[in-house]
């Protein structure tokens, strides 16, 4: 145990050292605030204006409806232009698109919605079209109901939004749904855990091969159980991966605490904080919804939940890359290995998807037990307040499957880091596990 | 020291060791030798118990070979491999603390050590950047770091120019001096002839020949003499020995001869009376017998 503590201390400390980890650990933050703040930054900035020109036979929009801060409406008078003039007009200048509403013999208003035509030198932005879209059919909204003889003023006026406030009545407490924050925990939590697994499961197999390539190996277990080795350079990527992990968090939080009070201009920041949650669609009241429903979410739970599935998915999947790592002697031949670990993952990114929008389904709920993707699936599952039976079953089994798939990639290891040359084959690996020392 | 007796060990279809005995006495320089495959590693790794034999035992003082035993065994594999990234004091402290040894006790036998080598101004240059020889002696410094009483050597003299094979030839043999058991392998006989007094020698897992190197070579010795005399010599009458001409290296006549088995006296005789020069029996070099044996094996 004693030489245990060694190798950890080792592989982290080597790691801890390199130049790259400090820079990653340092950057990743900055430029996930980057690219989470500058859309923002940049929205409030006057844009890229885009100019579309209408020629409106008919009549049919409000002169006076100038589009957005994105997109800019000019109107050409019918008086002045057919068609044929405009559209040349327009091809001489540098637009963004033009838009031609044909007149209607009998004004009826379907047959102009059908022959909007817009031109464009390329493609046109899909948020363009769907504002436009929008508002033309808005336009013609206006044509029919002045044609059923309704007033466009009394439509607008009883024009009314509802929010609804969802109270989840499960187990006695009345608690307000926060169905959008749980899912964004859910998510960000199981992709964090991915993102971990991926990340350091690589560099506990890449640390194999060197070792193999370096033929510093043999040296190693001639003082050292091969399981202390591979036991050792996986608890200390692990320690290296939670370090990483806490600093990232820290510096999220001081990034955005900065951010939030130097950069961002206080009349905005009300609307701006919620577009920085990247939920920009909310109306301003949302915020505050968002933050009396967090109490609904079961904390403590998800956070010693998240602990758990970290970890437990990393040390799952950690011992059997290493134990790809040991039976191959260069990186590109690992990748045949890989495939049976990637799949699972990447399926719990999939099955995630639909957990987060129906967390008690039968495909999440056994996704959630299944050892190798329960660590994704049910840490997506975990915010929305899972029975407890079920959380400690996926957790019991996961622990089975850790213990497994250790004693496993023990065995294939202990083989494998003393083979070299030929790339085995499955039925290889498998033989392997069934040698006796 | 060490009696190893039936060690087996098959992987898979291919058998390693069928049944190899040998046994190495304590403060002894002992060659474990035998062609690529012949299992040599296999055993080397046995006693340094990364693999299990899967019949036999191997006794270390009278005990079964046991986790106790790991600290007191160094090991030179014929693989050579350090960290790349480490610098050489750390590495050494690294592989010396897994060996058992303390911290402070380690740092002490480290500076030692590289001063020894004249390594003490490269203790903060990292592996990567040092040259294949002077790696080579870290990784010796590494295998004797804890004072082992055991020391095993795998082709110990590859990768070192002639100045330093002679120098790591000094350090085995100041070590023999210091009490320590060393297992030399390899194939370079030249060297195990100059070191080794028991020697091994193993082809497809099993052990061809062995005992003290002098006796084993006193088995293959041909009955051939060189023999240079002042006058020309005569076969004795009545003798039915083999005889060859050979060119003159001190002025005589040179021959060599084949005599009867027992007849060196009359040999002798019959040469003093031409007028002896250089009488030198012929005795295979342990390449000779080593060539030969896993021929006919």
């Amino acid at each position: 145990m004693k030489n245990l503590g060694l190798i950890i201390r080792r592989e982290f400390l080597t790691r801890v050292r390199k130049p790259s980890f400090i820079i990653l650990t340092l950057l990743a933050p900055i430029l996930m605030a980057a690219v989470m703040f500058l859309p923002a930054y940049l929205a409030t900035l006057p844009g890229d204006e885009k100019v579309i020109t209408i020629l409106d036979e008919s009549y049919l929009m409000d002169i006076y409806d100038k589009g957005n801060e994105e997109i800019s409406f000019k109107y050409l008078n019918p008086k002045d232009f057919d068609f044929e003039t405009a559209k040349a007009l327009v091809e001489g200048r540098e637009d963004y698109a033009f838009v031609h509403v044909p007149v209607s013999e009998g004004g009826d208003p379907d047959f102009i919605a059908r022959n909007i035509r817009v031109f464009r030198a390329g493609d046109l932005s899909l948020s363009v079209e769907n504002y436009l879209e929008r508002s033309l059919e808005k336009y013609i909204q206006k044509e029919k109901l002045k044609a059923e003889g309704v007033d466009p003023e009394i439509v607008a006026r009883t024009k009314t939004q509802v929010n609804l406030r969802i109270i989840n009545t499960e187990e006695g407490r009345e608690t307000e749904n926060a169905t959008l924050a749980k899912m964004g925990i859910g998510y960000v939590a199981a992709f964090a855990i991915y993102l971990f697994i991926f990340i350091y499961g690589a560099q506990i197999m890449r640390g194999v091969i060197e070792e193999k390539t370096n033929r510093i190996m043999e040296l190693m277990v001639s003082s050292i159980r091969p399981f202390e080795l591979m036991m050792g350079k996986i608890l200390g990527i692990g320690a290296l991966a939670l370090l990483q992990f806490v600093i990232w968090i820290g510096l999220g939080l001081l990034i955005f605490t900065i951010f939030t009070a130097v950069f961002i201009d206080p009349s905005l920041s009300s609307g701006t904080a919620v577009q920085m949650e990247g939920m920009n669609a909310l109306p301003d009241n949302a915020a505050f919804d968002i933050y009396r429903s967090l109490q609904s979410i079961p904390f403590t739970k998800v956070l010693l939940s998240f602990l758990y599935y970290f970890f437990g998915g990393y040390l799952l999947y950690g011992a059997l890359f290493a134990a790809i790592g040991s039976a191959v002697d260069k990186e590109t031949d690992s990748q045949q290995f890989m495939l049976p670990l990637t799949i699972p993952l990447i399926l719990s990114l999939i099955v995630i998807l639909r957990a987060l929008d129906n967390p008690d389904g039968s495909l999440a709920v056994w996704m959630s037990m299944i050892p190798l993707t329960s660590p994704l699936v049910m840490m997506a599952r975990v915010p929305f307040d899972v029975p407890t039976w079920q959380l400690l079953l996926s957790m019991s089994i996961l622990a089975i499957t850790f213990f497994g798939s250790v004693w496993l990639a023990a065995k294939i290891y202990r083989v494998g880091i003393l083979m070299y040359g030929k790339k085995p084959t499955f039925k290889e690996l498998y033989r392997w596990t069934r040698y006796k020392n | 020291m060490i009696e190893a007796r039936g060690i087996r060990k098959t992987y898979g279809s291919h058998q390693a060791l069928k049944g190899l005995d040998l046994s190495i006495k304590e403060g002894s320089i002992f060659g474990l030798l035998g062609p690529n495959g012949a299992g040599k590693t296999t055993f080397i790794r046995i006693l340094n118990q990364i693999l299990a034999p899967d019949e036999g035992e191997v006794l270390i003082k009278g005990k079964a070979l046991s986790g106790k035993h790991i600290s007191r065994i160094g090991y030179l594999p014929e693989e050579r491999g350090l960290y790349p990234k480490m610098k050489i004091g750390e590495q050494l402290l690294y592989l010396a603390q897994l060996k058992g040894l303390h911290k402070s006790q380690a740092k002490e036998r480290i500076a030692y050590w590289l001063k020894r080598f004249e390594l003490t101004d490269r203790v903060q240059t990292k592996v990567e950047e040092l040259s294949k020889g002077l790696a080579q002696k870290v990784q010796f410094i590494a295998s004797v770091i804890h004072e082992p009483e055991l020391l095993i050597l795998d082709e110990p003299f590859t990768g070192f120019d002639p100045v330093n094979t002679e120098h790591i030839k000094q350090e085995i043999l100041r070590l023999r001096e210091e009490g320590a058991t060393i297992i030399f392998s390899t194939h370079r006989m030249e060297s195990v002839e100059e070191l080794c007094e028991d020697i091994v020698l193993i082809n497809k897992g099993s052990r061809l020949l062995g005992g003290p190197l002098h006796e084993v070579k006193a088995q293959y010795k041909s009955g051939w003499y060189q023999v240079e005399t002042e006058k020309e010599w005569q076969i004795p009458n009545g003798k039915n020995w083999q005889v060859e001409k050979l060119n003159a290296q001190l002025g005589g006549r040179a021959y060599r001869i084949h005599p009867e088995q027992n007849s060196r006296a009359e040999l002798l005789e019959s040469l003093l009376a031409s007028g002896l020069i250089e009488f030198r029996e012929e005795i295979p070099s342990l390449n000779e017998i080593f060539i030969q044996s896993t021929r006919n094996a």
